[in-house]
């Protein structure tokens, strides 16, 4: 035994009740499984966007309700939890955490389904033309950042957690860039306003799911350290971390 | 699990207004030592939990506090134990109004097999605080509305206190501890032979006698000492492992066998 707690690596199966253990599980597995979905969705709402090719898109629609009816589920498991277990500690961040998480990826399965509808309606049109490049670029970059979140949730990686917020600071700039180009075009062509209208539309809805892979990425922190940096910014939520990196190696 | 060597508690054992100061306090049963240099302050009024697993030393601490343990012959105490700044282990201290000071209640509710009126009025009539009947029945009246207990039984004062049920039973020994108007309560497990209705009246009455007392409480209920306590201690096989704000002790533990004990991974 360390004769320090902090260092303690949070062990989800070591519980007396093995059923316990068990319900932790399967909480944390399904909000994981949940992730995966909803991270095809975007990617392939982006792709619908990209390509041109808008079959896709009927296919995000029709998968929604799978992604709303996993929220619910995994949310009732945990007021179970909370219910039977009354989970102190480690436990009941974990548990908050996942609640947290699960409503933060319906949110993205909402915006994946917002980029859809928009596929649909521009069809061909959105691959030729402006900010093409961008909402490939940025939808890539939201991607990556949905699986860092998942991932350093599923290894309790603090720096992997943090990785994931400085991601989110670069995508907010690339929108405010994209913007800007539209804009331009805009005023150059007239014409141009309602099909970048749309365009402005799928930016947003990606420039929003970074913002939802960071909330993830925040609850890492928030189960590991039991720091709680919504609403911080990136500098205080490094400092945080580190000073509690430092509060268990000094002992 | 064992004894680690040279283990300082974890957090803040100590507070800035102490009833209670306890210094490098030692107990030993014969041969077999049961507490290991533990130093906390019980901070007036505050309500102190103490929790570990059976067998930590939590109750034999708690009963070092008003010298309960003096009753057990081969039970040997080194250390301080100071009330006010006074050492209640000094030779001049006598028990008996050092108990009246530091009252305590007990697991199972023990009420005299005495009427209620009597179980109450005991204790303020050994130790001389009333001289006249009117000045008794107001303490035994005063003592039984702040357990929370007046209005069931003003009409039957005297009927034995054997016959209240278990939850009044301990309302009772609660008013008796209070009759003698101590500075400090001990209770060991007050609620652990109560029904939930029975333990939430315990609790309430907890968080209102904290105004005028100092409260220890040690409890097995984990969600007990998160409602009814301010500062949480962590007690591991006689050592005091961590004292930190209760707020902190339930959602982010210091020390890795508090995190391990209050999330159940092991007993």
């Amino acid at each position: 035994m360390p004769n320090s707690g902090s260092s303690m690596e949070i062990g989800f199966n070591q519980h007396i009740s093995g059923q316990f253990n068990a319900d932790l599980e399967a909480i944390r597995s399904q909000m994981m499984e949940m992730g995966g979905l909803v991270e095809r969705q975007v990617a392939n709402a982006i792709e619908a966007i990209t390509s041109g090719d808008s079959t896709p898109a009927d296919d995000i629609i029709r998968r929604e309700d799978e992604v709303d009816q996993m929220e619910v589920e995994i949310d009732r498991e945990c007021t179970q939890i909370l219910v039977r277990r009354q989970p102190a500690a480690s436990d009941l961040r974990m548990v908050l955490a996942v609640s947290r998480v699960v409503r933060d990826l319906e949110r993205i399965g909402d915006e994946a389904s917002k980029i859809a509808v928009h596929a649909r309606e521009v069809g061909g049109n959105a691959a030729n033309g402006f900010s093409q490049q961008s909402i490939r670029y940025m939808g890539a970059e939201v991607c990556k950042m949905i699986s860092g979140a998942l991932n350093a949730f599923a290894r309790c990686d603090v720096q992997g957690a943090l990785d994931v917020v400085r991601n989110d600071k670069l995508v907010d700039q690339q929108y405010s860039a994209a913007l800007r180009e539209l804009i331009t075009y805009m005023m150059e062509d007239p014409r141009s306003i309602s099909q970048a209208i749309n365009i402005l539309w799928i930016l947003r809805a990606v420039e929003r799911i970074g913002d939802h892979a960071r909330n993830i990425s925040e609850q890492v922190i928030y189960v590991v350290s039991g720091a709680d940096v919504r609403h911080s910014s990136i500098s205080e939520m490094e400092e945080r971390a580190q000073q509690d990196e430092q509060d268990h190696s000094g002992e | 699990m064992s004894i680690i060597e040279n283990h300082k508690t974890d957090g803040e054992p100590f507070c800035d207004n102490p009833k209670l100061k306890a210094r490098d306090v030692c107990v030993f049963y014969g041969e077999k030592q049961a507490i290991f240099d533990v130093s906390l302050d019980i901070g007036a009024n505050e309500v102190i939990a103490l929790i570990g697993p059976s067998g930590c030393g939590k109750s034999t601490f708690l009963r070092c506090l008003n010298r309960m343990n003096d009753t057990i012959d081969i039970c040997n105490i080194t250390g301080d134990i100071l009330l006010d700044d006074e050492n209640i282990y000094a030779p001049k201290v006598d028990v008996v109004p050092l108990r009246a000071r530091v009252g305590m209640v007990f697991q199972k509710p023990n009420p005299f097999p005495k009427s209620i009126y009597d179980n109450i009025a005991y204790g303020p009539r050994i130790h001389g605080l009333v001289n006249h009947r009117d000045e008794l029945d107001e303490v035994v009246e005063r003592s039984l509305q702040r357990a929370g207990l007046w209005n069931e039984v003003k009409d039957r004062l005297h009927a034995p206190g054997t016959g209240l049920s278990g939850g009044q039973q301990q309302r009772l020994c609660i008013a008796r501890t209070i009759a003698v108007d101590p500075e400090v309560i001990l209770m060991d497990e007050p609620c652990s032979a109560l029904d939930p209705i029975a333990t939430a009246k315990i609790e309430e009455l907890i968080d209102e006698l904290r105004e005028n007392y100092t409260i220890a409480i040690v409890t097995h209920s984990m969600q007990q000492a998160a409602r009814v306590s301010q500062r949480t201690a962590y007690f591991h096989l006689g050592q005091l492992i961590e004292v930190n704000p209760t707020d902190m002790v339930f959602t982010t533990p210091q020390h890795a066998l508090t995190e391990a004990y209050i999330t159940g991974r092991f007993g």
